[in-house]
């Protein structure tokens, strides 16, 4: 097992150190990780019922509220 | 009110900028991982061939790239549900989440595991073994997809599941009855064998370059057989199940089959409408012509809709209005006017509310009672919240041109694998020769990306205004969110994704402008270099 294990990350660690991709790509998908989960996700886009309410059932009663009355003709 | 729809308006641009991004990858994984496969398995049976190995190489480095690039495009998606779109994410509840889940745990794993063995594993793992794990990320990204096709066809057809008013959610009853609905499979089937029909023009385009170029004849060649091949299984096949799909839509949407032909008023043995120009002026309200031209084929709706020429096929009119019809079996059936669904969607409202007062009071028989009203009425549950019929009505001229532009750049796309493959087997290679053909073939790279977007214009404007169709409209769905913060972050997203688009492409470019490497068989390298 411990052999296998050894393997695979050797498959992973020599496979990323031959890689000879262009540094542009890899500095590409980082800034692209960064600006998406660092920046847009964390400052942009939080989930507004699991940042509003605590539990399910305050959720579920937010959102019946919301599809009865809000959006009422 | 105004705030509202302009919240809804700018989600949507969001929403539809984001997943048409994520739509520029999507189908090039899926169709490139399988011409790799297929270069890769003729290297291995036939004598492990150096060019062979170049090639399958080559378009192994492309798929890389446009896979890296792709990577977390579709997770801005997810984001977007939780932020934008809260109430439709509470209301589908396990719903969509079970898909997406099975998607997380099996499909994307079994892809980013082979995909390590596919790039790193050129010295570590036997032949054998490196060509079963091509094959598993082809079949990994194609399952993966299957997922995410099964959640979206569940919103053009809720099926299998229950509303629960006490939880707010739609709960999943049968698991088979969603993954297994009619519009899902063929919905899968069109949207992976269309990532195969772009994946063979973009191979079959490139190549056309390289003989441009005059430089890798020999390897444009025989990419060219393969891109073709695959390309036209895939136009075949994507040409078939669109056939099967306008059978769906005609049964379960039959509005955006209105809308995709601009009928208003529907008859038997209803003429297809192959070209067509559209007549601004004409709205459901009025008398007007729907188009200033058109050249219609006589029987060709009903046929495509039914498979029976005389088959009645209703327009946008006679939705509307309800319509009274005689089945094969000669039972007179007659569908509700959308009026008549506008009352009962707001009968199962007030069920709810009903329920809302019943579930704070403790009244177990009230809530019992109420919840029954609401699954009495809950097919129209959606209608509720529209303020007339009409608003019913998607985007007719942008449903209509979508379409329209999709099966004539199909019809194009078949001409041309058909022609490629032709000329790709004829001695002695005409293919070289001919600037016209070799053009072409690089003129349809942009128009598969186009007739590919056009499709999901079709299927998600098509379906307006239903987030999930006759159960929620789109305005249903959006969170109370301030217009100005989806407007900042539409607007980001559009800098950013701009400009990482153009830096994306230029990379593509220089790899594709580099061109193969050749390869010593018995050494085979790690990964081929595009490193300047």
């Amino acid at each position: 097992m411990t052999t296998f294990m050894r393997r695979v990350a050797d498959l992973y660690v020599d496979g990323f150190r031959s890689m000879t991709v262009g540094r542009k790509l890899w500095a590409l998908i980082i800034i692209k990780l960064i600006l998406l989960f660092g920046v847009m996700k964390l400052f942009f886009f939080p989930n507004i019922l699991n940042e509003r309410y605590d539990n399910d059932a305050d959720k579920a009663a937010a959102v019946r509220t919301q599809l009865i009355n809000h959006h009422r003709n | 009110m105004n705030d509202l729809i302009s919240v809804v308006d700018w989600s949507r641009w969001q929403f539809a900028l984001t997943a048409m991004y994520h739509w520029l990858f999507v189908p090039l994984t899926l169709g490139l991982s399988v011409i790799v496969a297929i270069m890769e398995t003729i290297y291995y049976r036939r004598g492990r061939s150096r060019e062979w190995l170049s090639a399958t190489k080559f378009w192994m480095l492309l798929f890389g790239i446009n896979f890296a690039l792709g990577v977390a495009t579709g997770i801005i998606l997810e984001f977007e549900f939780g932020t934008n779109w809260s109430n439709y994410s509470w209301f589908v509840g396990d719903i969509f989440g079970a898909p997406l889940a099975v998607e997380g745990i099996f499909a994307f794993f079994m892809e980013s595991t082979f995909i390590a063995v596919m790039f790193f594993g050129w010295t570590k793992v036997s032949p054998r073994f490196h060509l079963a794990a091509t094959w598993l990320t082809a079949i990994g990204a194609s399952i993966s997809a299957l997922w995410i096709l099964v959640a979206n066809a569940w919103m053009q057809y809720p099926v299998g599941m229950e509303f629960d008013p006490a939880q707010m959610r739609n709960v999943m009853d049968s698991f088979a009855e969603v993954a297994l609905s009619p519009v899902a499979i063929h919905k899968f089937i069109h949207s992976v064998m269309s990532g195969w029909t772009l994946s063979g023009v973009f191979v079959v385009g490139i190549s056309c370059w390289f003989l441009l170029k005059k430089r890798h004849e020999s390897m444009a060649l025989r990419s060219i057989k393969v891109g073709g091949w695959v390309g036209l299984a895939g136009i075949l096949l994507t040409l078939w199940s669109g056939d099967s799909s306008s059978v769906d839509v005609a049964k379960v949407q039959p509005m955006k089959l209105a809308a995709m032909e601009g009928l208003y008023d529907g008859s038997r043995g209803q003429a297809i409408t192959a070209f067509g120009i559209l007549n601004p002026a004409k709205t459901v309200d009025n008398d007007e012509d729907p188009f200033l031209f058109d050249i219609s084929i006589p029987y060709g709706l009903s046929f495509l809709a039914t498979h029976d020429m005389d088959a009645f096929v209703p327009g946008i009119n006679d939705l509307i209005n309800g319509v009274t019809d005689i089945t094969a079996s000669g039972d007179t059936v007659r569908t509700l006017s959308y009026a008549e669904r506008i009352e009962a969607g707001r009968r199962s409202h007030e069920a709810l509310r009903r329920f809302d007062v019943a579930m704070a009071s403790g009244d177990a028989a009230g809530m019992e009672a109420a919840r029954e009203a609401i699954k009495a009425d809950y097919p129209s549950f959606g209608f509720g919240y529209l303020d007339s019929p009409s608003e019913a009505v998607p985007p007719v001229a942008l449903t209509f041109y979508a379409f329209h532009v999709m099966v004539i750049l199909g019809g194009w796309l078949l001409l041309f694998f058909a022609a490629a493959l032709f000329l790709a087997y004829r001695k002695p290679a005409p293919l070289k020769g001919s600037r016209v053909v070799q053009w072409l073939g690089m003129i349809t790279i942009p128009l598969v990306w186009v007739c590919s977007q056009s499709g999901w214009i079709v299927a998600e404007v098509g379906r307006q205004p239903w987030v999930i169709q006759n159960l929620m409209p789109t305005r249903a769905a959006i969170s109370d969110l301030n217009p100005s913060t989806v407007m900042l972050t539409f607007w980001l997203f559009a800098l950013i994704f701009t400009a990482l688009l153009a830096a994306e492409i230029s990379i593509m470019l220089k790899a594709i402008a580099r061109g193969p490497e050749d390869h010593d068989h018995s050494t085979p390298s790690p990964s081929v270099s595009i490193k300047k």
